[in-house]
């Protein structure tokens, strides 16, 4: 990415507005659970609020959205394997495994 | 000895050597908080039973611990920007102000573990308290682990600035895409134990 000055300056007004966005996030998430909804639609809010929120600390504060291809190419394999990872409980429950 | 594509990038990557370096330790920490977020899915569709978090935990302290880690990453990308705009002072200050958000967050969890074992809430005590504190309490160690790099970088470390500020500031990049990483891990953590 450039680094110069212009562009420094440009990044700063960013990082501004995804504080301003973050933060009104946390509010939101905090609110909706307080609304007590039943708990599909409570995960499926919290989860779409924090992943918006982590991709938003990824792309501009970790600089992701103007990475290098070697980067995407490390993190597109961690996706593959967490997701795989995240998958073991839902088999194990599909499998009706009992936890003792 | 000269040490080789530490400010330049290498043909080959693209990139110099510690940003793909912090990229590989970043996708291992991933695996790992990823491998205790999938015990926790095992442990809570497994359970007869399972709590409201907010029945146990206390939502406004974390709700403001979210807010001074989100903060606190803000000022670290700003102590990158003003190292890049080659501004030592206000580098200084923002870093500073990274370095005690991350104290007043330990300070925070440290008033939230003891009315928890007060109440004689321990990991024992049940399931979900297990993995509470096995998870907060591994976020914690990286909070730790973050600030004493970047208590070093405002303090002795931050010598390089005046030697070769360009290898300075990757250096403050690295250790700001660590502290992003922690901030992005409680993201995901908050809502999980506290809201759900």
């Amino acid at each position: 990415m450039g680094d110069h000055s212009a562009d420094i300056d440009r990044h700063v007004r960013i990082y501004v507005v995804v504080f301003v966005t973050l933060m009104a996030l946390t509010l939101i998430t905090v609110a909706v659970s307080y609304l007590h909804l039943p708990l599909p639609y409570a995960v499926a809010v919290a989860l779409a609020v924090a992943i918006t929120k982590g991709s938003l600390v990824a792309c501009y504060f970790m600089h992701l959205i103007s990475e290098k291809r070697l980067i995407f190419m490390v993190l597109a394999l961690t996706v593959v394997l967490f997701l795989a990872l995240m998958m073991l409980p839902i088999f194990t429950v599909a499998n009706r495994v009992e936890i003792q | 000895m000269e040490i080789p594509w530490v400010v330049t990038a290498r043909q080959d990557t693209g990139l110099n050597n510690g940003k793909i370096g912090i990229w590989l330790f970043l996708a291992s920490e991933v695996m790992l908080f990823g491998a205790l977020f999938a015990t926790y899915i095992l442990l809570r569709v497994g359970a007869p039973t399972w709590p409201l978090g907010s029945s146990i935990l206390n939502v406004p302290m974390a709700t403001f611990n979210t807010v001074v880690l989100i903060s606190s990453s803000v000022t670290m990308v700003m102590a990158w920007a003003s190292v890049m705009r080659r501004r030592f002072a206000a580098y200084r200050g923002y870093m500073g102000a990274t370095v005690v958000l991350g104290f007043v967050f330990l300070v925070v969890k440290y008033f939230e573990y003891s009315a928890k074992f007060h109440h004689e809430l321990f990991p024992r005590t049940n399931t979900f308290l297990a993995i509470y504190f096995t998870l907060t309490g591994l976020h914690m160690l990286h909070v730790i682990g973050g600030m004493a790099v970047n208590a070093w970088f405002w303090g002795p470390g931050a010598r390089l600035y005046h030697e070769n500020p360009e290898w300075f500031a990757n250096r403050v990049e690295n250790s700001g895409l660590f502290w992003h990483f922690v901030d992005l891990v409680w993201i995901f953590l908050f809502p999980v134990l506290y809201l759900l």
